[in-house]
């Protein structure tokens, strides 16, 4: 609270982001240490986390007031006027504190009280559980086991704990083998596929040099590949560049040499690192949030920003994997430098495809607490949870998210869970309400006591997972039990609603998804309703066989239906986050629209007509 | 002429690619006067493959050794391939397609020649009448009669008999404003909003020329329409064309209206893309679709390039802004661009969907397309002679249907609820405005339809949409009335690639129309669950 020097300031003016003049909205903003919310006259509330902050920007003073500006991590852009110039200083300075904190303890999670006991807390950490998801790939079994090695993180800090790694691999091969990779990061297992008896393997670069060898390293190479029987190679995919990964060869550093490994087959897939995948957001973001932005602009930036095709690589990459798997039953070992960004990407959107389990609301959660958060992803560097490295940070889940995003589109019944899921999951990586994504490894997790301070994410999503559910979604389809997408070019598309939630003028303005979802509730309702009355008729009849009565009775109970259902309808409205309430009809107006500079001259040939309700709106539209 | 003349083989075996997802065809291969015939034999399904000859648009052949391989590139964007063995008949059968295809007369086309089971010829013709609009807008206000002053064709060649005109005007005086609009196109009203009590016009440029010239009627009839909607009402005239483009058409005999000769009326230029420009964006965009190989930022490249959707965002936002003009300025809005065939119609019959309920209907669609295209004297014929894939020179080709289409599509996709039809029923009408067995879009007048006796000949379009076995595929099951006026975005960002039509066959979306299929379950159980109980369906609450 030291920070706050300002709590309230009046007569604020929040304009609107893709206006071509100054329509606003005035209202009071309000600082709290853990936000800042902004009222406007019609009482509408806007909330932003100042763990959400990115950017803070005092622009020259104007006439009317000093601007702020607030960039957040979920790609709200907010852009204020403030009466007097002292007051936003003030805000502007408690900002710039209260949105990077130097210490792990001053993050939200440690002081966010959802009202639970610590029963409950436990609990709710222990909702997802990787040991039992590796026992449901049937692990251990014949040929493969859980390893010991890493039990008190010493042969890799940044690895969970329980490691599992081919039967014949002994311990000495694992200590050998994680010398010769880039932070100790040896070969593991990252999913196992019980049909096929095939494995995705993760790890990071070898320290292969120009020559070096490392005969433990290449042992554990073979006895990965000894443990699939159904193939006699396995796959090793390199998603780096290939220049890069050659570069890295002057550090020491660099990729295996297909002579010194028996059977192996060696693939770059050419995923860029994680300083172009900043740099490609910053370009899209800048081209996506210009003001009066024509179609060509838009479309030469999204090219030039290179994001979608970013995507793409990432996508063809899991692509291959999964190939591997299904058509040549082959393991497939997955790393790129350190194994924590492109590695974690790869193998997750691989298992996807693979495994229908991991499109389910609880597998998806299984499988970024697996690949993600268990395999070291450095969530706090690259969120920029602290004031850290601004070099550090990059948008490597984002597009993960988006990866998965794309797939959902392809293939609209392959998924238990909708859009909202995603973005609630994007929304909590940054907002640092939650536990589970503090930290960059599982150990510096443990020290943290994240487990006893902080709560999970996962059962408060599961309470809610009305909202997340896909109506669509169809579980049995067989030939939605592997996906083969298509990456061609025509299948990526900017993902408006990631990029522009919160600018709800861009938005569809009535919503499919909503509005299926009700039926599909109102459906299960009146059978159950129907169901009931029969019986009840049933009982009825029972008692006496007559007809009149019978149909006396259905009359006397159906009034109650549409009571009902209305309050269906409520209930599912005030559940669905508020961005998509107002994505109605309602909320489509030309003023929010800018079909014309011409527009205001409407206005001006008449002034006087112009009502002060819907002047503002009309000059500026 | 007999067509028999034009064929010059009897019969061919071939093999029939019609695309990736599709498996192949074999039979026999056979040209008859209209159609392209593949008979697999009794056994295969279907037994019996066929193509409107008239929906092809361009012809390649080669022949190599003893076989040959003609692809045919259709009007509705379908590549097809056909494997035929015998160079003779290779070369045979590509002529006969070739002659039969480009056929110009109208009254030998096939719409003369079908005759379908269940549909009786004359049927639905008159389902659309202007007699029927005005019926509606008389019912609103007194300002407003049906002229028969066109009975002849004589005042507008491209204009219906019927028109809706300001009552203050006589019918002397329309012709005299039709002397002095291009072609004949004096102001009419296009649809009147009750809300607001305004109206939406459309017309030609007037013909001011070099000497800029006036004329008393037509100034007249303007001054009327503002006299007839409210007191102190004021009026914008949308001119298509850019001011550069307006001013140099006085070169050539047209011009825009004077600012002091129509008091009241205040004129906005918002230029939209016709004409071979539109064409060409057109065929880039197909090319574009056709490659399955390109990079991404080769595919982004070219999707700027060719600037369809730049075409969509400036034909919607101008539909807008003249639909606000009417619902939120309480302005009378006249839109024209030159000829006032084409982008002029794009922008009406788009405001009328967007401020207009009834328009987003079934029936009311269908209206709207009988009265703002085929009855307003859209030159379909000029107009969709040819698709994407022609090597000839384009004359007077221009998807400004499709355009209008594609923006529909939009407002489809913005207000997924609110539209009664869906994606369905804007692929029909783009495949028979450019090939068709029913008359509905045949010739580019209603004059012209006269003399070609099309609607006691052909059957209308109309009535084979309304058919219940062609229900499921052209209604949007999540329709729900929506008596608000719609206001799409139109920033880039919110626009999409129309992927339903321009890559309908490269690219099928097979899991999305599975996906369709499941809305449509759910919709249908919605309303059998409902169907058993007494309570009104209609007041559903929808949230």
């Amino acid at each position: 609270m030291e920070h706050i020097r300002t709590t309230k300031v009046e007569q604020v003016k929040l304009l609107d982001r893709f206006s071509t003049s100054n329509k606003s909205l005035t209202g009071t903003l309000y600082l709290t240490a853990t936000h800042l919310l902004f009222i406007d006259s019609h009482q509408k509330e806007t909330w932003i986390l100042h763990h959400h902050i990115a950017l803070v920007e005092k622009l020259a003073l104007t006439t009317s007031g000093c601007p702020l500006v607030i960039q957040c991590k979920n790609f709200r852009i907010v852009h204020f006027i403030v009466p007097r110039e002292r007051d936003c200083h003030d805000i502007y300075n408690s900002l710039l504190q209260l949105s990077k904190q130097a210490k792990y303890e001053d993050l939200y999670a440690f002081s966010y009280n959802p009202k639970q006991n610590d029963s409950e807390r436990l609990r709710g950490w222990q909702l997802v559980d990787l040991a039992e998801e590796y026992k449901r790939m049937g692990l251990p079994n014949s040929n493969w086991q859980l390893s010991d090695a890493n039990r008190d993180y010493k042969i890799c800090e940044t690895y969970p704990r329980e490691l599992y790694v081919p039967r014949i691999a002994s311990k000495p091969i694992i200590v050998g083998s994680s010398k010769f990779r880039s932070k100790g990061r040896f070969p593991v297992l990252s999913y196992y596929h019980q049909n096929k008896e095939a494995a995705i393997c993760r790890c990071s670069q070898p320290l292969s040099g120009f020559s070096a060898r490392c005969l433990e390293d290449e042992h554990l190479l073979q006895a990965i590949s000894k443990a699939n029987p159904a193939n006699r190679y396995m796959y090793v995919m390199d998603t780096r560049p290939r220049l890069n990964a050659m570069a890295n060869r002057a550090a020491g550093k660099g990729y295996e040499n297909e002579d010194n490994y028996s059977n192996i087959r060696f693939q770059f897939v050419g995923i860029e690192n994680i300083h172009v995948m900043r740099s490609s957001l910053q370009k899209l973001l800048e081209v996506s949030g210009t003001k009066g932005l024509s179609v060509s602009d838009f479309y030469s930036g999204l090219e030039s920003a290179g994001w979608l095709r970013h995507i793409k690589a990432v996508t063809d990459a899991a692509i291959f994997l999964a190939r591997a798997i299904m058509v040549e039953n082959a393991s497939v070992l997955v790393h790129c430098s350190d194994g924590w960004d492109r590695t974690s990407q790869v193998c997750s959107l691989g298992s996807l495809l693979l495994d229908p389990y991991y499109r389910t609301i609880r597998g998806f959660m299984v499988l970024i607490e697996k690949d993600w958060i268990s395999f070291g992803h450095k969530y706090s560097d690259r969120c920029g949870h602290l004031d850290g490295d601004p070099k550090e940070v990059s948008p490597v889940f984002t597009q993960f998210l988006e990866c998965v995003w794309h797939l959902t589109e392809q293939f609209p019944q392959a998924f238990e869970f909708n859009e909202a899921f995603l973005l609630q999951i994007h929304e909590h990586i940054h907002s640092c309400q939650f536990g589970n994504f503090i930290g960059n490894c599982q150990k510096e997790r443990e020290e943290l006591k994240l487990k006893e301070k902080t709560y999970s994410l996962w059962p408060f999503l599961l309470h809610d997972q009305k909202k997340y559910f896909n109506p669509l979604y169809s579980s049995t389809s067989q030939k939605l039990a592997v996906l083969e997408p298509n990456t061609v070019s025509f299948n990526f598309k900017f993902w408006r609603n990631m990029y522009h939630q919160f600018d709800r003028t861009l938005h569809p303005r009535q919503s499919v998804f909503n509005i299926i979802m009700n039926m599909n509730e109102q459906n299960k309702q009146l059978q159950k309703d129907v169901k009931d009355l029969e019986s009840q008729i049933k009982q009825h009849k029972n008692k006496q066989t007559d007809g009149v009565l019978t149909k006396e009775l259905l009359n006397s109970v159906r009034p109650e239906s549409p009571a009902l259902k209305t309050s269906l309808c409520l209930k599912e409205q005030t559940l669905l986050p508020v961005k998509d309430a107002l994505r109605t009809v309602e909320g489509s107006s030309p003023a929010d629209n800018r079909y014309s500079e011409y527009a205001d001259e409407f206005s001006k040939a008449e002034p006087a007509v112009v009502s002060s309700e819907y002047g503002v709106a009309r000059m500026t539209c | 002429m007999e067509f028999s003349e034009l064929i010059r083989t009897g019969q061919a075996q071939a093999e029939l690619l019609r695309g990736p997802e599709m498996p192949p065809l074999r039979g026999t291969l056979c040209v008859t006067g209209h159609h392209l015939l593949l008979s697999p034999g009794p056994q295969a399904t279907p037994d019996l493959w066929l193509l409107l000859l008239r929906s092809v648009d361009s012809i390649e052949k080669r022949v190599a050794g003893d076989a040959g391989t003609i692809t045919l590139r259709c009007k509705d964007l379908r590549v097809l391939q056909l494997d035929i063995e015998g160079v003779e008949a290779t070369l045979d059968i590509a002529r006969s397609i070739e002659a039969l295809s480009s056929l110009e007369s109208v009254i030998t086309s096939f719409p003369f020649f079908y005759r379908p089971k269940g549909l009786r010829l004359g049927e639905s013709w008159h389902f659309h009448p202007p007699e029927r609009y005005y019926k509606r807008v008389a019912r609103e206000t007194r300002a407003w009669r049906l002229s028969e002053a066109n009975e002849d064709f004589s005042l507008c060649p491209s204009y219906p008999r019927a028109v809706i005109v300001p009552r203050a005007v006589d019918d002397d005086a329309l012709a005299r404003s039709a002397h002095f609009r291009q072609g004949g196109r004096f102001p009419v009203l296009s649809y009147y909003h009750a809300p607001s009590g305004t109206v939406l016009l459309r017309s030609s440029q007037p013909l001011t020329g070099p000497q800029k010239r006036r004329c008393a009627e037509d100034e007249e009839l303007l001054q009327a329409v503002l006299a007839g909607a409210r007191p102190g009402s004021r009026g914008f005239i949308v001119d298509t064309r850019s001011a550069q483009a307006a001013k140099q058409a006085r070169m050539t005999g047209g011009g825009t209206e004077a600012k002091s000769a129509y008091p009241g009326w205040k004129r906005l230029h918002r230029p939209l893309e016709r004409g071979r420009p539109l064409q060409e964006s057109f065929v880039h965009l197909v090319e574009a679709c056709g490659d399955l190989e390109q990079s991404m930022d080769r595919w982004l490249s070219r999707l700027d390039g060719c600037r369809w959707l730049s075409h969509v965002k400036e034909a919607l936002s101008t539909a807008c802004l003249a639909a606000q003009g009417m619902e939120w300025e309480g302005a009378c809005i006249l839109v024209h661009g030159a000829e006032g065939t084409d982008s002029t119609l794009l922008v009406t019959s788009l405001a009328q969907l967007i401020l207009d309920p009834l328009s987003r209907t079934m029936a009311g669609f269908q209206e709207l397309i009988e009265r703002e295209w085929i009855q307003a004297g859209h030159p379909f014929q000029l107009r969709c002679a040819h698709s994407a894939f022609s090597h000839t020179r384009p004359k007077h080709e221009a998807p400004i249907f499709l355009l209008f289409l594609d923006c529909v599509w939009q407002l489809g996709r913005q207000f997924p609820l609110s539209l009664e039809f869906g994606e369905g029923m804007l692929l029909a009408l783009f495949d028979h405005s450019y090939a068709s067995s029913f008359g509905t879009f045949l010739c580019n007048s209603e004059k012209e339809r006269c003399l070609c006796e099309v609607r006691t000949r052909t059957h209308s379009l109309w009535s084979g949409l309304n058919q219940p076995k062609e229900q499921r595929k052209l209604r949007n099951p999540l329709y729900a009335p929506n008596p608000l006026a719609i206001w799409p975005s139109v920033e880039p960002q919110s626009l999409q690639l129309w992927q339903g039509l321009f890559l309908r066959w490269t690219h099928p979306p097979e899991p999305s129309e599975v996906a369709w299929e499941k809305v449509w379950q759910i919709a249908t159980d919605q309303e059998k669950t409902e169907g058993s109980q007494p309570t009104d369906s209609a007041s559903e609450p929808q949230p």
